[in-house]
């Protein structure tokens, strides 16, 4: 009985102090969502409080209108265009590459792959320029091009990250799927797409998070205010300098966050199981 | 015989080269193509208008030379990657050991703490960083509150704190890290525990004694990568303190991005970028090579 009560002590405790730790974590995005409710004078008097005096739903319709006689709903298109296509193209092409790394035996397998994984390591500073000026010279710049193209052609993360998942799956699948008839495509289109699913989920949550925040692409390459994408319109639109209506901009930083959160409620089994087994940074 | 079966190789490797062919075309194009030109385009000056134009290294020597904003923005960033890389770590460690325990709310409370990690990079994380850490954010106004502190001051604008609401930002987003090391600490056997136990060894004992170098691996890779990134970090600088005040938050990345794409001096930016490479590689190799003296794998010990 005396054990039992012990037991349940520690249990408090630990339960209090993660809920203590949750807390201050959480401090800072509870604080923003409450201050996109907030009117001028009660954000700055009230600054810490979590609970707005008034609940405001102005900030957003405010906000939304957006700057430069665009609205936030141009943005919002642009982001999920960009986001949308480049994630699918990225997680097809990856998933297509990492099955002939994979399951197909090809003269310089070994030493192709080794490039590949050496690029992980990169810095993309070192790319970048060159990669500026090629954009110019092919006339992409002001356009979703460069932000969109490079996704055709696979992402040694998720590359990898897929592969690991084809080197769980029994050899004899696609033994009898060839003795079935089936070519080296018919295998990857019926037997291994299916199966790697739960890694293309991983691969395509990653993809939408990365694209979705992707900042500096946007910066470096789209000028039209137009062509704008969330994350770079929210820059815009917090500038120290530019920035009148401080609840508006707290609003468009709650919604800007909403996909990915939205993202993460539905898939979070995926997404934790995912980086677990891989070792994929987030 | 020999005919067909080198036929069904030839196939082999048809389908092979096809199944690589977007990998190995954007290799080529975006990636191989451009490191190559950006070595060249750092013995160059070059503007974007004009064409390159031969300098041979005083690029470099303007580097290591005269450019004092270089020496900061170098510094800036081996501080800010060596305080926030083990923060971020520590945290991450601590973290995932009060989850690796099997009780109720674990596998809520495993998610609940990843979601920094999600939103962390973004740009309105990085807005809401610079109102909470500013004259009239939320962390004046609780210090205030509280008696701590007479008048407010600019946490971003002050030097000599500038940086920190960086690293903190930085270590808030543990969540990768502490998955991965969740994974790892799962795959220690508990007869270690018992039987360090039975010995007589306590919590702490245990934890030093067991916990971490059966980690060793995870906490290798987690050091590497999250390092690498570090180097590279720019969004948060750029939009938190835009490299300021005084130069105090200048992190590589953003020194580079401002020669290269606010002066259009691609071929400096270029020679920044090698310098970084070489940085990073160095970095990375001396981690490597530490890694015998502090990294166990059960496989070596027998």
């Amino acid at each position: 009985m005396k054990k039992n009560n012990q037991q349940m002590l520690k249990s408090i405790i630990y339960h209090v102090s993660i809920c203590v730790l949750a807390f201050f974590m959480f401090y800072p995005v509870l604080w923003l969502i409450a201050s996109s409710f907030k009117d001028t004078k009660d954000l700055f008097q009230n600054a810490y409080q979590l609970i707005p005096q008034k609940v405001l739903l102005s900030n957003y319709v405010e906000g939304w209108n957006g700057f430069g006689g665009i609205s936030f709903a141009t943005f919002f298109k642009n982001s999920f265009f960009i986001v949308i296509i480049s994630t699918v193209a990225q997680v097809f092409s990856s998933a297509l590459i990492a099955y002939g790394f994979g399951r197909v035996t090809f003269i310089g397998r070994k030493f192709w792959f080794v490039c590949m994984i050496t690029t992980l390591m990169l810095p993309h500073q070192v790319i970048i320029i060159p990669q500026y000026i090629l954009f110019g010279k092919l006339d992409w710049l002001n356009t979703f091009l460069p932000l969109i193209v490079p996704s055709f052609f696979g992402l040694p993360f998720f590359i990898f990250l897929i592969l690991q998942f084809i080197y769980g799956l029994p050899f004899e699948l696609d033994e009898s799927a060839k003795i079935d008839g089936c070519g080296k495509f018919g295998i990857f289109f019926r037997i291994i797409l299916p199966l790697i699913k739960p890694a293309l989920i991983t691969s395509g949550i990653f993809s939408f998070y990365w694209k979705w925040q992707d900042f500096f692409g946007p910066l470096l390459y789209l000028q039209d205010t137009k062509k704008y994408t969330v994350s770079l319109a929210l820059k815009m639109f917090s500038d120290p300098a530019a920035v009148t209506n401080w609840g508006a901009m707290f609003a468009m930083s709650v919604l800007s966050l909403m996909p990915a959160f939205l993202i993460f409620i539905i898939f979070q089994k995926y997404l934790v199981e995912g980086i677990s087994t891989s070792g994929l940074k987030g | 015989m020999t005919f067909k079966r080198k036929k069904v190789r030839d196939h082999e490797n048809l389908v092979g080269y096809i199944c690589i062919a977007p990998w190995l075309i954007g290799f080529f194009i975006f990636t191989l193509m451009p490191i190559l030109t950006s070595f060249y385009f750092s013995f160059t000056k070059y503007d974007v208008i004009s064409m390159p134009e031969w300098h041979g290294l005083a690029n470099y020597k303007d580097i290591f030379l005269t450019d004092a904003r270089f020496l900061k923005s170098l510094l800036v960033t081996f501080k800010y990657v060596f305080l926030s890389v083990p923060f971020r770590l520590a945290f991450a460690l601590f973290v995932a050991v009060l989850f690796a325990q099997k009780r109720k709310m674990v596998g809520l409370y495993r998610t609940l703490f990843y979601i920094p990690s999600i939103i962390g990079g973004s740009v309105a994380v990085a807005v809401m960083w610079r109102q909470l850490f500013g004259v009239e954010g939320a962390l004046n106004a609780i210090l205030i509150k509280l008696g701590l502190l007479d008048n407010p001051s600019s946490w971003i604008g002050n030097p000599k704190t500038a940086l920190w609401t960086l690293i903190i930002l930085a270590a808030w987003q543990f969540g990768s890290p502490m998955l991965i090391f969740l994974a790892g600490l799962k795959q220690i056997p508990k007869s270690f525990y018992e039987a360090a136990s039975i010995d007589g060894a306590n919590r702490f004992q245990q934890f030093w004694r067991i916990t971490i170098p059966s980690l060793t691996p995870v906490i290798f890779f987690n050091f590497i990568m999250q390092t690498i990134s570090g180097f590279m970090t720019f969004t948060q600088s750029y939009i938190i303190t835009e490299g300021g005040p005084f130069d105090s938050t200048l992190l590589y990345a953003q020194y580079l991005f401002e020669k290269a794409f606010r002066f259009y001096k691609m071929g400096y930016g270029s020679a920044l970028a090698w310098i970084l490479l070489l940085i990073i590689a160095v970095f990375t190799s001396l981690i490597f090579k530490s890694s015998s003296y502090w990294v166990f794998y059960e496989s070596k010990e027998n």
